[in-house]
């Protein structure tokens, strides 16, 4: 494979170009397999694209011209074990946990609580060596691996993750909790989990994904979750962030909703030195209805970017959208949200605002709301504010008693509750605040 | 208890007080009253620690301390407390989750123990009851979309949880109806018990027909042109500012 129809010439791109035919090389007559042929088409795909650039209109405010420079270890074993993880704990963690180490599910660490007539997990790497039949009919079907450089690479390169089933009609009571985390204590450690996750027909279910870093290196973490909701199933769905400010981390959650079913989903980002998440929503039937709320924290110079997509496809649904920032020191944010809606989807609700708060003046966010519309008989609405906290509220409470820097941070964990209320994994949202409650102590 | 002097302020480039001398001991009520734009305002924002001001000249004791080198949540802790004339919505915060954090603040300053929960519920029923503040009210949002009447009230409610030793009222009675002015001025009357000051700021006499005041002072162009005792609130009413402003102006131009 050649990289001479594009520019990039970058030392990850050459890294992963030459681990790509390594893995080929070992796929022992099963590379004909339409799951592999598919892999070899994302790889082209993505030597064609190469990594984008601030060009590039989707990537302008967010520059990966320092993670392109680097390279990082995708292979190295980890001795990360149950001693190590009792030095992370997230308390009162109950249900079904799984845990990725470096991308690799540990099967040791990891526990399955939930029956298995009611919800079937495997690891993706099981079922990409052995039952490639459970993932063929959704894998690649919806994240877009054409055009998107990093969902390309990650869809080529991925070799391990979760695939996650709930049958027909069944309630999941306990979550799911996948807990990836990049033990980047000796080396820089890069990583593409891939995951999926069907929901069946008439269920219910709450899954997050929580990502961390353990030690001070740096992590590459190019992750790409599917879920596919099938009819009148209903999903919760949380992602955490708290990684370290060398790291890359670059998340797509591609979402596909069918009639009546309901999404709803919280994105917390509390650290991480590079954020890139999207969040892309179908809305492909009637009386769908999606919630997609946000929060991001960044300080230092930690870079945080949201892209959101929702696609109204069908008439009768709605959407709800909130994300909101607290921006400290010389950090950086980006909103870019949009919302379709297709010629068919009349009577579509779709509400999208963005708010934030800028402690410093060094401090930037950008946002963009980006609305297509092609029905007629449609209410929209978008907003976006970016403001400073309000000095006589500041005043007010100082004027009883109160410090002024803790008058500064109730009123920031009070923005921030509108979206960390949202979390109904009490686990994830204690853990959540607790992270806040942190990071605030600097603000 | 409190002593004033000489004090200048000014608001960016603008100077609005220009010399105040005032003194006030333990359990006394004065009024401060002028015309608009005469400084009443400045005064209580100056005394509470408002940023935007800048004192230029003079000095205010509070209990022996300077309280000008004071943050106004030490000023606060100190015993003072400021009722806003516009008091501020805060999303998000509780009335009481916020006065628990203040009532705790203050006591920590104090050497004082927190109250636990049980003891700051007991004493927010009680004082509660003063101002007829309604518990539903109390946790919700602070301020949020409470009526002009219901905010106002809510500052009397917190300054009565707060218990300050000098109160400042900052045209307390601006957008209260007759029976919101009666129950704030009651509230505040229940907090009079000989020692505890206050300093209340109106352009009306009707707040003082409730709130009977000890002195009177009248505010002009950043001064006090004039001091008595209630009976001059009382023909202040009647015959309104413009023959002291003649005083005060004709003494300027000679």
């Amino acid at each position: 494979m050649s990289s001479i129809e594009n520019k990039d010439t970058s030392s990850l791109k050459a890294e992963l170009i030459a681990d790509f035919q390594l893995s080929q090389a070992k796929l022992n007559g099963k590379a004909a397999l339409p799951i592999h042929q598919l892999r070899g088409e994302a790889m082209q795909n993505f030597d064609k694209l190469g990594f984008p650039t601030i060009r590039h209109e989707e990537w302008k405010y967010s520059n990966v011209s320092n993670l392109v420079k680097q390279t990082f270890d995708f292979h190295t074993k980890t001795d990360f074990n149950q001693a190590d993880l009792d030095k992370i704990p997230l308390p009162h963690l109950t249900g079904n946990v799984l845990y990725f180490i470096n991308g690799v599910y540990n099967a040791e660490l990891s526990q399955i609580t939930t029956a298995e007539n009611k919800l079937k997990v495997i690891p993706f790497s099981e079922a990409l060596a052995q039952q490639p039949e459970l993932i063929e009919g959704y894998f690649g079907k919806y994240a877009n691996y054409e055009t998107d450089a990093f969902t390309a690479l990650n869809t080529a390169l991925a070799n391990d993750g979760v695939v996650v089933q709930v049958a027909d009609n069944k309630i999941v009571e306990e979550p799911i909790i996948l807990r990836f985390i990049s033990d980047v204590r000796l080396a820089n450690i890069g990583s593409q989990p891939r995951n999926l996750i069907v929901v069946g027909k008439n269920s219910q279910v709450k899954i997050a994904e929580a990502y961390r870093t353990v030690g001070e290196g740096a992590a590459f973490v190019n992750t790409v979750t599917e879920i596919i909701v099938d009819e009148s199933a209903m999903v919760d769905y949380y992602k955490v962030q708290s990684e370290s400010d060398k790291s890359y981390h670059i998340g797509t959650t591609q979402v596909y909703q069918k009639g009546r079913s309901y999404f709803y989903a919280a994105t917390a980002t509390l650290n991480g030195g590079f954020v890139r998440n999207n969040l892309n929503v179908v809305l492909d039937g009637e009386h769908i209805e999606s919630h997609l709320y946000g929060l991001y924290v960044p300080n230092g110079k930690q870079h945080v970017d949201n892209h959101t997509v929702v696609d109204h496809r069908k008439p009768n649904c709605e959407s709800h959208e909130l994300y909101k920032g607290i921006l400290m020191d010389k950090s950086t944010g980006v909103f870019n949200g949009k919302i379709f809606v297709r010629e068919d989807a009349q009577k579509t609700n779709a509400y999208q605002n963005c708010r934030n708060v800028v402690t410093s003046d060094e401090a930037t966010m950008n946002t963009k709301p980006q609305l297509e519309i092609w029905a007629d008989d449609v209410k929209c609405s978008h907003g976006t504010t970016t403001g400073q906290l309000n000095d006589e509220a500041i005043f007010y409470m100082q004027s009883r008693g109160i410090p002024k820097k803790e008058a500064i941070r109730l009123q920031l964990l009070a923005f921030a509750q509108d979206v960390v209320t949202q979390i109904k994994i009490d686990s994830i949202r204690e853990y959540i605040e607790e992270l806040i409650l942190d990071k605030l102590q600097g603000a | 208890m409190l002593t004033i002097s000489n004090l200048h302020a000014r608001i960016e480039e603008k100077e609005i007080l220009r010399g105040i001398n005032l003194e006030i001991k333990p359990g006394e009520v004065h009024a401060i009253m002028g015309p608009n734009g005469s400084g009443k305002s400045t005064l209580a924002s100056v005394l509470a620690g408002r940023e935007d001001y800048e004192v230029t000249d003079g000095s205010v004791t509070f209990n022996g301390k300077d309280l000008l080198d004071l943050a106004p949540e030490k000023r606060a802790a100190e015993g003072i407390f400021l009722a806003f004339q516009y008091p501020v919505e805060i999303p998000g915060v509780t009335t009481i989750n916020f006065l628990k954090t203040a009532l705790n603040e203050i006591r920590k300053y104090n050497g004082q123990e927190p109250l636990d929960a049980a003891q700051f519920l007991k004493r927010m029923k009680e004082k509660a009851k003063l101002v007829k503040i309604d518990d539903a009210l109390l946790k919700r949002s602070l301020n949020e979309g409470f009526s002009g009447g219901e905010k106002k009230r809510n500052e009397i409610f917190q300054m009565a949880m707060l218990e300050p030793s000098l109160g400042l009222l900052d045209e307390t009675d601006s957008g209260l109806d007759i029976d919101a002015l009666r129950i704030v001025a009651e509230g505040v009357n229940q907090l009079r018990d000989g020692k505890r000051s206050f300093v209340v700021v109106t352009h009306y006499q009707r707040l003082l027909d409730y709130i009977v005041p000890d002195f009177v002072h009248v505010l002009y162009k950043g001064r006090i042109v004039k001091s008595g005792t209630k009976e001059l609130a009382l023909e202040l009413e009647e015959k309104g500012y413009d023959w002291i402003k003649n005083e005060v102006d004709a003494l300027e131009v000679a």
